[in-house]
């Protein structure tokens, strides 16, 4: 039941996008600007985290769930270290993330190239 | 006038085309000189592999002519990358003087008339003219990188893989180009990169309908009139515009992008890139009047002149087409 | 002035000559598959809990989302993840896969550039604005919070 949901509202959350694509042909560096800001904004107005209880992956595996974790993290951060916090907290919050695109992207990068299409 | 004649007749005494293998699978593969196995064509880089690819069709265009290097006196070409490398890096391959010329993918038509005004003029004997496209290092230059896992808008079109050469010459046996007109840059204000073929109609329109007004002729004078890239959506835009300003396009119009890869394809509105128009013509449209099967033809490719950094700051994309028509001559 | 008008009228005359192609395949795919790409977020969440029962949930989701990265980047350098995204479109664009797909792809494409001027450069050519917006609104919300925090 609870795999269900996850199907369910990350797949509606990734129709949002293709019907954003369809729609207003923007880019995917666009989409995921969109989606990112959306996640900031739920987070912002505590809207994120009665989502995230009932949707889990649904929620967090779409960007949205990148942009509530650096909106969180900065949140968190200024509660326990002050304005440093907003500086500081968004990317701590996120370093896992980004750190691990960076170095897969790089691996790869070293051992493969474009594929013809 | 926009138009020229060209009194000495100059022909095309040897052609090459050269395609990817995506390419040499659609309607046209059996036309063409040679259908490479894989698009890398064996190189480093896509870059150095299209620059091969347009050496090869060169080299084998001067063959094709029964001639050696040593009798060219000029090459003329251009291609879409970034201050034409693959024409330039081509040419430092050969002995004789090169002139870059470019006008998006209506470079061969451009190639070929200055080649033509040239011979015509006296200056030269033979002129060899070439241009390409690779799929891979426009849509690098152009769009995406190739992996990046978005979808292609029902108006896009698939850059070709394809090069073509041609010599031109004032002596010896092959099709005449009697007559050029040259374009004029037309901007109809489409910002839209994944539309081109609604950004070049109107230039392919203005240009056929000023050759057509200055040579007097009706379009059922050509056996084929044949624009070069526009792709379905293009070409069905170019049939309005053209009845907007009366004149009808019959059964005898056709656009190389349009029927350059099968349906089972997927590419949406068809082909673009130098390299349509290039190998159609210098492998089908040469064939076919060498055979006398075509008596007179209309040649337009069209170019959408366009660059990354012009459309990411708001610019329209500007179209550009010149028409030559090309004889079967011999009577 | 006379210019634009003409422009106008043949922008309004080019939208309705596009084909209209029908949406609901699209729809559908992007649903089923970024669908199942969640699911499969929370299954190897779920299986590491299982696996490591005393690791804590934050560290589980942190370890869930490193190893989908990986596969994502592993699909773009095996030339797949391009393929499905071609049929899923938004399905796999908006999953953090995405993010890991827009980051490989240009890293791998500019490799013949250099691994500095290539690699390095381009590598956020596409994913830079998406961390650059992130990260803006984030301390801004950061921010917000610190001087509501001081009422």
């Amino acid at each position: 039941m609870e795999y269900l949901w996850v199907f369910l509202i990350g797949g509606l959350v990734c129709m949002l996008g293709e019907i954003l694509i369809i729609t207003t042909k923007i880019t995917s560096a666009r989409i995921l600007v969109t989606f990112v800001l959306i996640g900031v904004i739920l987070q912002a107005f505590n809207l994120f985290q009665p989502i995230s209880e009932f949707a889990k992956a649904g929620i967090n595996v779409p960007i949205i769930g990148f942009g509530a974790s650096l909106a969180k993290g900065a949140m968190n951060a200024v509660e326990s270290s002050g304005l440093l916090g907003a500086f500081v907290g968004g990317l701590e919050a996120t370093a896992g993330g980004i750190a691990a695109a960076v170095i897969f992207a790089f691996i790869f990068s070293l051992i493969s190239r474009s594929k013809t299409k | 006038m926009q138009t020229i004649e060209f009194k000495s007749k100059p022909k095309i005494i040897g052609s090459y085309s050269i395609v990817g293998p995506k390419e040499g699978k659609g309607p046209f593969g059996s036309f063409f000189d040679y259908v490479m196995k894989s698009d890398g064509f064996g190189e480093k880089t896509y870059e150095m592999a299209e620059r091969k690819m347009f050496e090869q069709a060169v080299t084998g265009a001067i063959q094709n002519a029964g001639l050696h290097s040593g009798d060219i006196d000029l090459l003329l070409a251009g291609d879409l990358l970034n201050q034409i490398i693959s024409s330039s890096f081509t040419a430092r391959a050969y002995e004789f003087p090169y002139l870059g010329v470019f006008s998006a993918c209506s470079t061969m038509a451009e190639s070929l008339a200055t080649g033509a005004i040239l011979i015509n003029a006296g200056h030269f004997h033979n002129v060899a003219c070439a241009t390409g496209s690779h799929f891979s290092t426009a849509e690098r230059q152009f769009r995406f990188p190739l992996e990046l896992g978005n979808q292609r808008v029902p108006t896009s079109q698939w850059t070709a893989t394809a090069a073509g050469a041609c010599v031109l010459s004032l002596e010896g046996e092959g099709p005449v180009v009697s007559m050029a007109t040259f374009g004029k840059v037309i901007d109809y204000g489409i910002t839209d990169v994944n539309n081109m073929g609604a950004a070049m109609a109107p230039s392919a329109a203005d240009t056929i309908y000023t050759h057509l007004n200055e040579t007097g002729r009706k379009p059922s004078d050509y056996d084929l009139i044949l624009t070069g890239d526009l792709g379905k959506l293009g070409a069905e835009i170019l049939i309005d515009l053209l009845e907007g300003r009366g004149v009808k396009l019959g059964p005898n119009y056709s656009d190389c992008g349009h029927c350059y890869y099968s349906r089972k394809q997927d590419t949406m509105c068809g082909a673009s890139g130098c390299g349509v128009s290039a190998s159609v013509l210098n492998s089908y449209i040469i064939k076919k009047l060498k055979a006398k099967k075509f008596k007179r033809i209309l040649f337009v490719p069209t170019g959408a002149l366009m660059s990354t950094t012009a459309t990411q700051q708001g610019e329209s994309i500007p179209g550009i087409s010149h028409a030559i028509v090309l004889e079967a001559g011999g009577d | 002035m006379k210019n634009e008008k003409i422009n106008e009228a043949y922008n309004s005359y080019v939208e309705a000559r596009i084909p209209k192609t029908k949406a609901w395949p699209s729809l559908f795919n992007s649903f089923w598959v970024g669908g199942l790409i969640c699911l499969i977020g929370q299954g190897i969440n779920d299986l590491i809990i299982y696996i490591f029962p005393s690791m804590s949930q934050q560290s589980a989701w942190a370890w869930t989302l490193i190893i989908l990265i990986f596969l994502a980047s592993l699909l773009t350098g095996l030339g797949v993840y391009d393929k499905i995204g071609k049929f899923a479109g938004g399905g796999s664009i908006v999953p953090i896969t995405g993010f890991s797909n827009s980051i490989a792809s240009p890293a791998i494409e500019y490799k013949h550039e250099g691994i500095i001027y290539g690699t390095c450069v381009k590598m956020f050519s596409i994913a830079g604005p998406v961390i650059v917006t992130g990260i803006v609104a984030s301390i801004v919300v950061g921010i917000i919070y610190f001087i509501i925090g001081l009422f």
